[in-house]
């Protein structure tokens, strides 16, 4: 619960990530919080945008019911597409879709995330799931949202196996190793946002959340953050936007209420 | 009866110990847990598990000791979190030491694409840059012959045999699917057989009613088994959802060795068919699954 009570951390996320969908974009939507932000961001200011999913779905209207899976049944009845996973990869790699959203359980300075190994991949000390699809949408979405818990053990200078590419190791390095996706543009944390500086590529704090010092964001990142000079307080959740968020998520169910 | 077996016989002759099996080919749905869990009865072991994602149906094949090795892009519980067996296996060789081929999803499929084409690798501009193709013989760094632009090859997959469940199939393995295909038809293409687990048996008459919804060749087909509920805790559309109680109960069960045993035997092990299970799971949990209303699709025309 947010420090006056209102809203939870996670219900500020989904309204920060959903801001960042355009209107009539394909978007490659994924589980959990990114969802919840992409059906926000449909009964608001985008109602146009159509969401992708890799096991072969494309939906305009957000499934009537709290999803736990992309696949759960609700998803399929009512879609504009019910196909191949391929076919909605090709969409992804002839660079069709604008905008992917991803979490990850290890994020970097550059953005690149790790969703594998957790120490060496000889002897990891945890065996994280893996890509999954976080991988291809990360290399090949015009632009990538980062959703994700803000803790020092999850915000490391370097993470320990690249998933997911962000920018690698700065600079132009997407355009050296190949890459054709444009890499992330925002990260939402449970603390603030942060967008990428132009040249370096290096996450720079943009917003912190109500409630939450630039100092506390400073102490829960793994490497020393840059702020931008214009850091300013993430606008909290409207009214409006948290009545469709708890009804899409009646139990709390993702955002924790 | 054409190719109809018991699950049973389908697993004790098509799924040999050391085969490689494609399983999850939709994702999260259509996943053939009746299968993997005859698997486990008929004790096969050395086995290669090859799918996108799997939503703890690996898990519980690696926890039974099945499995040597696998090609997979994702392996965990999609609603809860992380695999404890997959883990243990990883990170302590317990109870035996795999060997993890990674992927994304999309190599996955491409190499399924590549095996059913019959060609040898497909390019892809996806994960340039990342670990993933550190020491990956499957995802090889390469250049594009005309421009010297950087590409990865996905050297193409061909399982020895593929299990995929659909809604009804004929007694020759003619089969209707529907809902998200994930990589069900480069899968099936791809692989030497295909055992088909249908939740109906139908009549080829309408199979061929409707042949823009058959999902591959009979020729491929090398059994077909009718198994009701054979996807549960999994959804299959229009029969029954997803089981997210299932899943979270299996997290829970699966933390310890010893919880995951205990787990195998309610669930596996003591119950010999998809009936018993079924008299487990009970009448009332199996009602609340089932649709509440159902959503025809409009017929088709084919006429001439």
């Amino acid at each position: 619960m947010n420090r006056d009570g209102t809203y939870t951390a996670q219900e500020l996320m989904v309204a920060a990530a959903a801001r960042q969908i355009r209107d009539g974009e394909l978007v490659f939507v994924g589980m959990r919080l990114p969802l919840l932000a992409f059906a926000l961001a449909k009964r608001t200011h985008a109602p146009a945008a159509i969401g992708l999913f890799e096991c072969g779905l494309m939906r305009d209207e957000p499934a009537p019911e709290l999803l736990y899976t992309m696949s759960d049944s609700p998803n399929v009845a009512g879609a504009l597409w019910s196909t191949r996973m391929i076919n909605v990869m090709a969409l992804l790699q002839q660079g069709a879709v604008q905008l992917g959203i991803l979490g990850g359980a290890e994020l970097d300075r550059f953005g690149n995330l790790n969703t594998s190994y957790i120490g060496s991949r000889e002897h990891p000390t945890v065996k994280l799931p893996g890509s999954g699809g976080a991988a291809d949408i990360a290399s090949l979405a015009g632009r990538l949202l980062i959703v994700m818990q803000h803790e020092r053990r999850r915000f490391k200078g370097r993470v320990d196996y690249v998933t997911s590419p962000g920018y690698g190791e700065g600079g132009d390095w997407r355009q050296r190793v190949g890459l054709p996706g444009g890499g992330p543009a925002v990260i939402v944390t449970t603390l603030g946002t942060f967008s990428f500086d132009g040249n370096t590529k290096e996450a720079v704090l943009a917003s912190y959340h109500p409630g939450v010092t630039t100092d506390e964001v400073r102490q829960q990142t793994g490497w020393a953050i840059r702020v931008s000079p214009d850091v300013h307080e993430t606008p909290p959740p409207t009214e409006e936007e948290l009545a469709i968020i708890r009804h899409n998520d009646p139990h709390g169910f993702w955002t924790g209420r | 009866m054409g190719k109809v077996v018991t699950m049973a016989q389908a697993i004790e002759r098509f799924v040999p110990s050391g085969c490689s099996v494609l399983m999850g080919a939709a994702l999260e749905s259509l996943i053939p847990f009746a299968a993997g869990h005859e698997i486990i009865r008929q004790r096969r072991r050395d086995l290669t598990l090859i799918g996108p994602i799997s939503d703890i149906l690996f898990d519980q094949l690696i926890g039974a000791g099945c499995v040597s090795r696998v090609i997979a892009a994702w392996i965990g519980n999609v609603s809860v979190g992380l695999a404890h067996n997959y883990r243990r296996a990883v990170e302590a060789h317990s109870p035996d030491r795999l060997v993890v081929e990674d992927h994304s999803n999309f190599t996955i499929a491409l190499g399924l694409l590549a095996g059913g084409l019959g060609a040898p690798f497909i390019p892809t501009r996806s994960l340039l840059g990342t670990d993933l193709l550190v020491g990956n013989l499957s995802l090889r760094r390469s250049a594009d012959p005309d421009t010297g632009a950087p590409v990865v090859f996905v050297r193409a997959i061909n399982p020895d045999i593929a299990i995929l469940h659909v809604q009804r199939s004929d007694d020759e393995g003619n089969a209707h699917c529907w809902g998200n295909l994930g990589v069900s038809e480069e899968g099936g293409l791809a692989s030497r057989g295909v055992v088909l687990v249908a939740e109906a048996l139908v009549s080829r008459d309408l199979i061929l009613s409707d042949p823009n919804r058959v999902l591959l060749p009979s020729s491929k087909v090398v059994a077909v088994v009718n198994e009701p509920w054979g996807a549960h805790p999994s959804p299959t559309q229009g029969r029954y959802g997803r089981d997210h109680e299932f899943y979270r109960a299996y997290h829970e069960a699966s933390r310890t060795q010893e919880g995951f045993q205990r787990w195998l035997k309610a669930w596996v092990l003591d119950v010999q068919t998809r009936t018993a299970y079924l008299t487990r799971l009970g009448e009332e949990r199996l009602k609340q699954l089932k649709p509440s209303r159902r959503l025809m699709a409009a017929p088709v025309d084919y006429g001439y």
